[in-house]
């Protein structure tokens, strides 16, 4: 009934090209007309190729309710094994939303309600038999801050291979916590104080040992929701580095608000607009030819 | 809309605020340092009072005597069995010394007088040495034993020496002429009270002491500890982590706030209807006085707790289930830790209150007399606030300056409790 008024609503907005305020047959709150105008203009289609070849997360159809906000539309996306995608977007169009759906993220939020078909190497992510812990076992996630937990270095790379059961000794988990810091670019500069609390390293050191956390459980995919909004220009540059590296053997997944990061690091990338996704491409073509009007204006710096 | 300000006009009127928002910074913090001294003074005329009526009280006059075993008072049959030993009339071995001390001493009146210098709970220290040790009987000894209150009093000064014999005086001149000579031969001085801090109750205030009540005390906290810590942090848990979000949820959540504002004999007589009346657990039981105590205890311990559980950062939970831990394993390995702190002030706060509670201990039992030092959760006792007001109601003189003395006890045990508390608070504090 909602959806007709609003039809309504851009119908008798569409008509006056004099600029008369237009007059709707039934009285609808601004809000809604602004609402409803600005998803008009999206074209309720996604530009570009969503798909991926061999692709290991494929979202057809998804929605994302926060309570009575629809945060995410309608979202076909497709992640592609050794592939990173930049999900790009202003504030609040839904791309962190995006990434959280992958590892269920969102289970924490209540009022959250998640609908449409993740897939996860073909295994439905929100299917009654799928095991949260399992899940995000194979699609780790590296967060916005840098959030170490309160323990020692090691502690904090141990934790996921311990509790997941990955090493059977002490050597082993020596060897996994040695070799997550090594693929993390860290461990010449921690080796020697492995028991001192992780939160005691600066900024970039931390985000890369929750990144060494992350890759020490081994997963599939590795999710970044703006990993270096919080560093300055030089750990992020050795954040970006070690992203590249990482995308020999995972694929990732990447939220960020730096459209010079998006070009440096992912191959392809997603433009996210009001909770949907608007066109989806290779990264060059996104950012030199771009084919909707929304993602030129975002690219080249109109807006956002 | 109106012009805009020149600069001159706008330093004019932030320079007219200012002065108005310093005057009242400074009122603000003079208010501040007021309460803080008040306080501060309070707190000093309470500690004055106390330390000053009741330092005495850690003190004793004794008495030393030639005590005579003589076998012809105590077991004048020869026997030597326990019964007889334990029946004898022990205080007579004292009158007859103290008729050897004051030979001048003849008329009724004046030996009644003499032999109520020494306390009647001399004859129980005798009974005692010659129950441990039969051998003693025909021997002599030189024992301290434990003067009368009214002689300790009058020793220590507390009684006001004004008209000797008149009706206010305790002592007649005679008795205190004696308590002087006894002075003057070495026979009487102030010793460590020891009995204050090993006895249970008693009637004569010079035989009464703490260690009763304390020990009391310490059964109901621990019990208390063992209760409401591990119950109120589970259902903190519970509720902050597990518990779905439902009206149920948000009546439980309204109760356990309520119940933390209700009186505190509320919970004495529900203790009194549950525990006593339907389990059927013994009155006046530090076990009984641990529960009722839980039950007030709680509360506190879960509102404290769920606050602690909310103060920690949510990104430390995400990253332990970015991670793949459980939840169950998200709150053990990360959220408990981060919490504990927290958890235990609560923890402090709600022992603290339950440690100076008297009124619920009333409900159960707890206010009987009882002489005993208790030997477990089960037997008999009473508890160091009870004990307190029992004091402070006695008739007798001394029992002032013990009821002051008890109280030290009592904020002794606090300040050991929460010095302990706050240890393990910081042992477990971590940076995050």
């Amino acid at each position: 009934m909602l959806l007709m008024d609003r039809e309504k609503g851009f119908a008798a907005m569409r008509e006056p090209a004099d600029g008369r305020e237009p007059v709707a047959a039934t009285p609808v709150s601004p809000m809604v007309i602004a609402d409803a105008a600005e998803t008009d203009r999206i074209a309720a289609d996604t530009v570009g190729d969503v798909t991926a070849k061999d692709a290991v997360i494929c979202v057809r159809g998804g929605n994302v309710h926060y309570g009575e906000t629809h945060a995410l539309r309608d979202i076909n996306l497709d992640v592609g094994r050794n592939e990173v995608i930049a999900l790009i977007g202003p504030s609040g169009c839904g791309k962190s939303t995006f990434i959280r759906c992958l590892n269920r993220m969102n289970d924490t939020i209540e009022s959250a309600k998640v609908t449409g078909d993740f897939r996860l190497d073909g295994q439905d992510i929100y299917a009654r038999d799928t095991d949260v812990v399992m899940l995000r076992a194979r699609v780790g996630m590296v967060f916005q801050k840098p959030n170490p937990f309160p323990k020692s270095i090691y502690e904090n790379v141990a934790y996921g291979p311990r509790i997941h059961g990955l090493a059977s000794n002490r050597a082993e988990l020596d060897d996994i916590v040695y070799g997550s810091l090594e693929r993390a670019g860290l461990v010449d500069e921690v080796k020697d104080r492995l028991d001192e609390p992780g939160t005691g390293l600066s900024g970039g050191q931390q985000q890369r040992l929750c990144i060494a956390r992350t890759i020490a459980v081994n997963p599939e995919v590795i999710l970044m929701d703006e990993p270096c909004s919080a560093l300055d220009p030089i750990a992020t540059a050795r954040i970006e580095d070690l992203i590249d590296e990482l995308s020999q053997k995972y694929a990732i997944a990447i939220v960020t608000h730096s459209m010079q990061q998006a070009a440096r690091v992912s191959n392809r990338t997603a433009y996210f607009h009001l909770g949907r996704l608007v066109e989806v491409g290779p990264t060059d073509k996104i950012f030199t030819n771009p084919s909707h009007k929304l993602t030129e204006d975002y690219v080249t710096g109109r807006f956002g | 809309m109106a012009a805009p300000l020149t600069p001159a006009e706008t330093r004019r009127r932030v320079d007219a605020s200012l002065r108005r928002r310093y005057r009242t910074e400074r009122l603000f913090r003079l208010y501040g340092l007021i309460s803080v001294l008040l306080g501060v003074g309070f707190l000093v005329i309470l500690f004055t009072t106390i330390i000053g009526n009741g330092y005495g009280a850690f003190r004793q006059s004794f008495v030393r005597l030639e005590i005579q075993f003589d076998p012809a008072v105590i077991d004048p049959d020869g026997t030597r069995t326990p019964d007889v030993l334990a029946s004898a009339d022990y205080s007579q071995l004292i009158k007859s010394s103290l008729r050897q001390l004051f030979p001048a001493a003849e008329d009724r009146a004046s030996r009644r007088e003499l032999n109520a210098l020494v306390s009647s709970g001399g004859a129980y220290l005798l009974q005692k040495m010659v129950l441990a040790d039969p051998g003693l009987l025909g021997q002599s000894r030189d024992l301290w034993l434990p003067a009368d209150d009214e002689v300790d009093l009058f020793v220590k000064g507390s009684v006001p020496t004004g008209a000797a014999g008149s009706e206010q005086e305790r002592l007649s001149a005679q008795q205190i002429g004696w308590i002087s000579q006894l002075k003057a031969a070495g026979r009487l001085e102030l010793r460590f009270n020891t009995t204050f801090f090993t006895a249970g109750d008693s009637r004569e205030p010079e035989l009464a002491g703490i260690w009763g009540a304390t020990k009391g005390s310490f059964l109901m906290m621990l019990v208390t500890l063992f209760l409401a810590f591990p119950l109120g942090v589970a259902a903190a848990i519970y509720l902050e982590e597990f518990a779905p979000r439902s009206w149920l949820v948000d009546v439980i959540e309204v109760n356990i706030n309520n119940l933390a504002a209700v009186p505190s004999i509320v919970f004495g007589l529900l203790g009194l209807a549950v525990f006593i009346n339907f389990f059927g657990l013994p009155r006046s039981a530090p076990l009984v006085g641990g529960l009722v105590l839980t039950l007030m205890t709680l509360p506190v311990v879960i509102i404290a707790s769920r606050a602690a559980i909310k103060s920690v950062p949510p990104s430390v939970r995400e990253a332990a289930l970015g991670v793949g831990a459980s939840k169950m394993q998200m709150v053990f390995h990360h959220v408990l830790p981060l919490a504990l702190p927290g958890m235990l002030t609560g923890a402090i706060i709600g022992m603290a209150r339950a440690l100076g509670e008297s009124a619920p201990l009333l409900m159960i039992g707890m206010v009987a007399f009882i002489v005993e030092v208790p030997s477990g959760a089960m037997s008999p006792a009473t508890a160091l606030p009870v004990q307190i007001y029992l004091w402070a109601d006695s008739p007798e003189r001394a029992f002032v300056e013990r009821t002051s003395a008890a109280i030290m006890v009592l904020l002794a045990f606090l300040l050991v409790m929460n010095a302990a508390a706050v240890w393990l608070r910081n042992r477990f504090e971590q940076r995050w």
